[in-house]
């Protein structure tokens, strides 16, 4: 049994067909890349697996408990943690305010006991404090923690859309597009960053990217998907030599 | 330690411009019983924008049913003290009559406030599923039903109104619990709590996909505003002794999202700002009552203009004068390059 199992998962909207009949299985602490041109349905399975839609058929287990159709906040709690393609920070709040909001889920705090402030919330905040700004440090974040985060630059606020993911304590984490509108220099220090955040933190890795350099670079698996169905499974290099995978990106001759 | 005697402070100051103003405590000094009752509605109005401003301002949530609230408050707590009023007070014979008014006034205020959050759970259950538009026209038809549904109970006045309140509310009442407010809504926003309201109004798909639980935290703001306008509402019927539904129109909702908007969304200073500037207008042109909705309109518009996010903004007014932080620069990188 794998951390994340998709067994035949379709999802229909009217008479289109955006995933069908889906396999795609993660180990634990798996690095799993999932690339298809436009279109071909990798967003849809991002938001059937975060619970933003129920599938039309087939079931979606996390660690062997079914989560299809569960509602978001619940599958953020059960440890899936999520980035969005177009960002969606909490624009006005702060860098480490942002962060902040994601501990909330493993926080006990209350209404009244933040108007009591009781010594258990002022610990509580201590501790979430100091656990944002480590967070921020590793993300390098931390010279802008009381910045407003509409006020980042681009690449920052995709690496706070991580740190403020991983604030959740996700066993798996699904980047989409994380790597989109970074320069090559990003794009490489952002791989880096992948790849120790999975060694340190031992969580499996789900990522949807158009960035081949980086997608056949950190990936252990790549699934390619066309028109919702999957072409092909394995390692990048056996997946840059399938001629199907080829076609599919290029066109049939 | 150090908060006990705050309160016990502020409970002193109140109740020492209470003695000042109402001319019972120096001889021959008060204020005119007129500026002392537009102090008392101003009182008010800063209960109602505050708790307002938690759903609008803070949870990004448009309501525009506030004066429903309230009006379930004025006339639950009214009738409290007009129907059990003399039994409780004859129970409590033993003790001083001030305690036993403020008794009276408190517990009429409990129950005003436990039934507006009634209200605010029922209301806020269904209704906040919905956003933007669809929110304001539901709690724009609820604050309607409110008024329409408590005018037909003959029990507590129907069209004819209440009357026979005792007059328990003063100024050191009413701007206790303005304080309270304020201090409750200010500790809310600024805990774990708070930070998913305010996740909330900024994006709502991405705070639920961090794990805020949308639905719950929107309906507990919500049944706290609510209980909050409730308060506002019993202290509105034990100051002016007399209740009519007409005062909670939805004209009323409309005024107190005017302070809000004045004064800044989001901000809590901003609302006592909007609340204070709110009155002094309407009794500063009181002169010129007739054109005086087009001033406010007028004022709406070029506030709209020239500062869209309110007189303050989302920002309290002593950041203004705070000693502003150094900050790193921003390092303006590149613009990224396009990946084929």
């Amino acid at each position: 049994m794998a951390l994340l199992d998709l067994d035949g998962v379709t999802m229909r909207f009217g008479g289109l067909v955006a995933v069908n009949a889906l396999e795609l299985h993660v180990e634990p602490g798996q690095l799993y890349g999932l690339i298809g041109p436009n279109g071909a349905g990798k967003t849809t399975v991002f938001n059937v697996i975060t619970g933003v839609y129920a599938p039309t058929g087939g079931s979606v287990k996390f660690d062997g408990q079914e989560i299809a159709g569960d509602r978001t906040v619940r599958i953020t709690r059960r440890g899936i943690a999520r980035t969005f393609q177009n960002i969606r920070l909490f624009g006005d709040m702060t860098v480490l305010d942002n962060v902040k909001v994601a501990f909330h889920c493993r926080q006990a705090a209350t209404m009244t006991s933040a108007v009591t402030r009781s010594p258990t919330h002022r610990n509580e905040e201590a501790r979430v404090e100091k656990e944002g700004r480590e967070l921020l440090r590793i993300f390098k974040l931390e010279g802008l923690a009381d910045e407003a985060a509409r006020n980042l630059p681009y690449g920052s606020q995709r690496r706070l859309e991580i740190a403020r993911a991983m604030a959740t304590s996700p066993r798996l984490l699904l980047l989409d597009e994380p790597a989109a509108g970074m320069n090559p220099q990003e794009a490489n220090e952002l791989m880096d960053l992948i790849r120790w955040v999975r060694d340190q933190f031992g969580m499996a890795v789900l990522l949807v990217e158009h960035n081949m350099k980086v997608v056949m670079g950190i990936s252990q698996t790549v699934h390619v998907l066309d028109y919702g169905a999957t072409i092909a499974v394995g390692p990048p290099a056996q997946i840059q030599s399938d001629p199907k995978v080829i076609e599919a990106y290029l066109g049939g001759a | 330690m150090k908060a006990l005697l705050a309160a016990l402070l502020l409970i002193g100051v109140l109740l020492l411009l209470n003695g000042v103003f109402s001319g019972s405590l120096i001889p021959g000094v008060s204020i005119s019983p007129y500026v002392l009752q537009i102090l008392c509605l101003a009182g008010i109005n800063i209960i109602l924008a505050v708790s307002l401003n938690l759903i609008n301002g803070f949870t990004g949530q448009f309501s525009i049913g506030h004066a429903g609230f309230m009006g379930i408050g004025a006339y639950a707590s009214a009738w409290i003290t007009v129907t059990f009023g003399e039994r409780i007070l004859s129970a409590l014979a033993f003790l001083p009559t001030l305690v036993r008014d403020s008794l009276l006034l408190l517990a009429s205020l409990v129950v005003g406030a436990a039934l507006a959050a009634v209200a605010g759970f029922l209301v806020g259950v269904p209704s906040l599923r919905l956003r933007g538009d669809y929110l304001a026209i539901v709690t724009l038809g609820f604050g309607e039903i409110i008024r329409v549904f408590i005018l037909n109970i003959d029990a507590i006045g129907g069209a004819r109104g209440l009357s026979g309140i005792p007059r328990l509310a003063n100024f050191f009442w009413i701007y206790l619990f303005a304080s309270v407010t304020i201090f409750v809504v200010y500790r809310v926003v600024r805990s774990s709590f708070g930070r998913t309201l305010i996740a909330i109004r900024e994006d709502e798909i991405a705070a639920e996909a961090m794990g805020v639980n949308t639905t719950r935290s929107k309906v507990i703001s919500f049944v706290v505003s609510s209980a909050m306008a409730g308060v506002a509402g019993g202290l509105f019927a034990h100051y002016l002794m007399y209740l009519h539904t007409n005062s909670f129109t939805f004209i009323k909702s409309i005024e107190i999202i005017i302070m809000i908007v004045i004064g800044g969304l989001g901000s809590i200073t901003g609302s006592v700002l909007g609340a204070f500037l709110f009155i002094g207008l309407t009794e500063g042109l009181r002169e010129f009552s007739q054109y005086r909705m087009i001033v406010f309109s007028l004022l709406l518009i070029v506030i709209m203009i020239v500062r869209p996010q309110g007189i303050l903004g989302h920002r309290e007014f002593g950041s203004f004068f705070a000693r502003k932080r150094r900050r790193p620069p921003i390092d303006a990188r590149t613009p990224p390059a396009i990946e084929t």
